[in-house]
């Protein structure tokens, strides 16, 4: 199906939640709130006509900073952060995005491992790069980072020569029952 | 038939760094720490058209008890630098450093948090191998090199 | 599930009896973790009950560092991300940067992509299945198939000056022209592949070690492959079918006649005999691109993106000040995003780009393949056997520098 339809189909079914639409090249794709998030997903997922089953990739957004030349007022945004979702259909090969907007790192974003479990290592690399939290994740914890690193490096404010040591030798060890996950 | 049938003496005169610094250059056991692309390519190093075992330090160890030459290969991260310090700490003297490309050299074009800028604020390197990552050859004229200099060593300098 | 088995008269023991389980440790300093993995196993005997993985230990930094140079800077680092199939990597980085700027590489610049792209998936495959025979005691097919990679590194060498890390592709088309005689070295070379890789393969494909090493060990199913978003040989080892070559052509892989390989099992077995298949497949589309080859420029006629001739830098002064212009200023894609995606030797490499319109991007992100293959690893080791990681392991060809980016 074509981007278009797809998000057409989005407003005709979310109407104002749809916060904004996006398209260049022939890509599409929606923002909206983390509320929505799972419900929008899964309708995604299991309209016939849609059918989106893979979330393909999950990498969030610092746009602190974005736009600040002034030249674009519409550039100028109210939330901090953005995560896009990439979303795959395997059987009708076709593909979406789905951009939720964060103000900043205390919002909560509900975490998909419960539908794709292919999220987990993707959200968790977002927790550690960008600070933003996933409720419901089962082992919220670093995942490129070691563990005594402080901060969150894709953000725009950290500076990128900001080294930080890692001491001990083995940095973690697999104790509790639902870090196996 | 072998070399005494043409001595007259089966004794040799020699000093005892000669003798041992001789066994030591030609049987290196190389623990490979590759962590990036410079240990793919150190498979063209140990593979058949480069042949690494021409210069007797072909038996890879991963064991770092059973090994002397620590090859450093590839990019070296906060989160593996400790591990990379145990690993040297646990290898028996003697025992040589060859640091093999940009990034375990001096942290290559990875001038970011994440990357330790060269492997000698950790431990200490007998050999910097230039390149990104180097040609086999120069790591067989980095092997070369180490034993040019272990040659020149006094073996109670390692006591 | 696997279940041990056991030499007659030895009653296996009842899971009420197991009292205390062992964790065992796996690298991140391990020979059969290809590098910088980490693995924690907890075992009751030789069964592995549950498995831990932890990334990261070649945590480089790629995303920030793409952010703080040119666009056509990244090429370096986006080859440097896998550096099995190198050239591959920094292709797609040009195409995603073009598809952001909405031009096009000339025919011979794609029809070369798709060559030395092609090249770069024989070569993943042979490192990957040569490794992983290693780790499964059989030396000697490493040997082969070094042989082939190194006659691969060779004609890349020629191609750009380095043997891995060859810096060729540029946005909107290649750096130069592919060398004189190249094309005639490329078709020898084509043909001493199929009789190494042949041999190769002759030598595990009915090897009874290799079968009962790798046959049903650690399968994986259809669904779970697509809940894990897995992509490439890895996928199409499980029976599903999906290639982006195929499904949404790039580079003109619409001209070539070429098939997907797809096994049904999804065991160890399967996920390396496909690199076999796919290897072969990738020896015919080079061979019938380099039969198609177009003439023609290689690089887009554009003054924004290209530089000048050396030739005209030297003896105009309006060639001097574009060359100037582009080193110091950079090409400076528009406002927007862009999620672009191809077919790397492990499956959908993406990359998504967002531009503020000045010549650093604001934000790269990559998709890398073995990110979701490995995240399903721990799931697949439940029940499997200690010796099975390491057959396991090298099947879903996980490459540090794309994992951990």
């Amino acid at each position: 199906m074509d981007q278009s339809q797809i998000t057409d189909r989005l407003k005709a079914r979310f109407g104002e939640r749809i916060l904004s639409t996006y398209a260049l090249c022939g890509q599409e794709a929606v923002t909206i709130l983390p509320a929505d998030l799972v419900e929008v997903l899964t309708f995604l997922r299991d309209e016939p006509e849609l059918r989106f089953n893979m979330l393909m990739d999950v990498g969030g957004v610092d746009y602190l900073g974005y736009g600040g030349d002034g030249e674009d007022e519409d550039e100028v945004r109210s939330h901090r952060f953005e995560i896009a979702y990439q979303m795959f259909s395997y059987d009708l090969r076709h593909r979406y995005r789905v951009k939720v907007a964060v103000k900043d790192d205390s919002v909560e974003v509900p975490s998909l491992w419960e539908i794709w479990r292919g999220a987990n290592w993707m959200e968790r690399e977002v927790y550690d790069m960008f600070g933003i939290r996933f409720t419901g994740h089962p082992n919220l914890r670093r995942i490129l980072n070691h563990d005594d690193f402080v901060g969150h490096p894709l953000r725009k404010d950290y500076p990128i020569t900001k080294r930080q040591k890692l001491s001990r030798p083995i940095d973690h060890l697999l104790t509790d029952k639902q870090e196996w996950a | 038939m072998g070399l005494e049938s043409q001595l007259d003496n089966p004794f040799l005169t020699t000093t005892i760094d000669t003798v041992v610094n001789w066994g030591r250059k030609y049987s290196m056991w190389p623990l490979p720490f590759g962590t990036a692309c410079c240990a793919v390519e150190f498979m063209g190093v140990v593979g058949p058209k480069y042949d690494i075992s021409r210069f007797g330090a072909e038996l890879v160890r991963f064991s770092p008890r059973q090994a002397d030459l620590l090859l450093v290969m590839g990019t070296v991260t906060q989160k593996m630098a400790p591990i990379l310090k145990q690993i040297y700490d646990q290898m028996p003297q003697p025992k040589w450093v060859v640091s093999m490309g940009a990034c375990a050299s001096s942290g290559g074009f990875y001038d970011n948090y994440s990357v330790v800028q060269g492997i000698d604020e950790i431990i200490p390197v007998d050999i910097y191998v230039a390149g990104c990552p180097p040609t086999p050859e120069n790591v067989i004229g980095a092997v070369y090199k180490l034993q040019q200099k272990i040659s020149q060593e006094k073996v109670a300098a390692w006591r | 599930m696997n279940t041990p088995k056991l030499p007659a008269g030895v009653e296996p023991v009842a899971q009420s009896e197991v009292t205390e389980t062992l964790v065992v440790n796996i690298g991140p300093s391990h020979p059969i973790t290809h590098g910088t993995l980490r693995l924690q196993l907890e075992l009751d005997g030789e069964t592995i009950l549950r498995a831990g993985a932890e990334i990261g230990y070649l945590h480089r930094g790629y995303e920030k560092q793409s952010e703080t140079v040119f666009y056509n800077m990244v090429v370096p680092y986006a080859e440097r991300m896998n550096y099995c199939s190198t050239i591959h990597n920094a292709s797609a980085w040009c195409y995603a940067v073009e598809q952001l700027m909405g031009i096009e590489a000339p025919a011979r610049a794609q029809a070369i992509r798709v060559i030395t792209s092609e090249m770069a998936r024989i070569t993943d495959h042979c490192v990957c299945l040569g490794a992983n025979m290693v780790d499964l005691g059989a030396l000697t097919n490493f040997w082969y198939l070094n042989n082939v990679r190194e006659k691969m590194l060779f004609l890349f060498q020629e191609l750009s000056g380095a043997r891995m890390m060859t810096n060729y592709p540029r946005i909107g088309g290649v750096v130069q022209d592919l060398p004189d005689g190249w094309i005639t070295k490329l078709r020898q070379a084509m043909e001493d592949m199929q009789g190494l890789v042949g041999d190769v393969k002759s030598l595990v494909s009915n090897n009874r070690i290799f079968i009962d090493r790798t046959q049903g060990v650690c399968p994986t199913t259809k669904e779970r492959a697509l809940n894990f978003g897995w992509t490439g040989p890895c996928l199409r080892s499980t029976g599903l079918s999906m290639d982006l070559r195929k499904d949404q052509p790039y580079w003109g892989y619409e001209r070539y006649d070429f098939k997907v390989p797809v096994y049904q099992n999804g065991d160890t077995m399967d996920r390396l005999l496909i690199r076999f298949d796919e290897m072969e497949e990738s020896r015919k589309i080079i061979l019938q691109a380099l039969d198609k080859l177009p003439d023609g420029p290689h690089l887009v006629d554009d003054h924004l993106v290209v530089l000048p001739e050396k030739d005209k830098v030297y003896n105009q002064m309006e060639a001097l000040i574009n060359h100037f212009k582009l080193v110091m200023h950079g090409v400076r894609p528009p406002k927007g995003e862009i999620y672009s995606f191809t077919e790397s030797p492990n499956g959908e490499l993406g990359f998504y780009i967002i531009s503020d319109g000045s010549p650093r991007a604001w934000r790269v992100r990559v998709r890398p393949p073995c990110f979701a293959n490995y995240s399903a690893f721990p799931q697949m080791l439940q029940g499997a056997m200690v010796a099975d990681v390491a057959a396991a392991l090298g099947s879903i060809n996980i490459i540090a520098g794309e994992l951990d980016r």
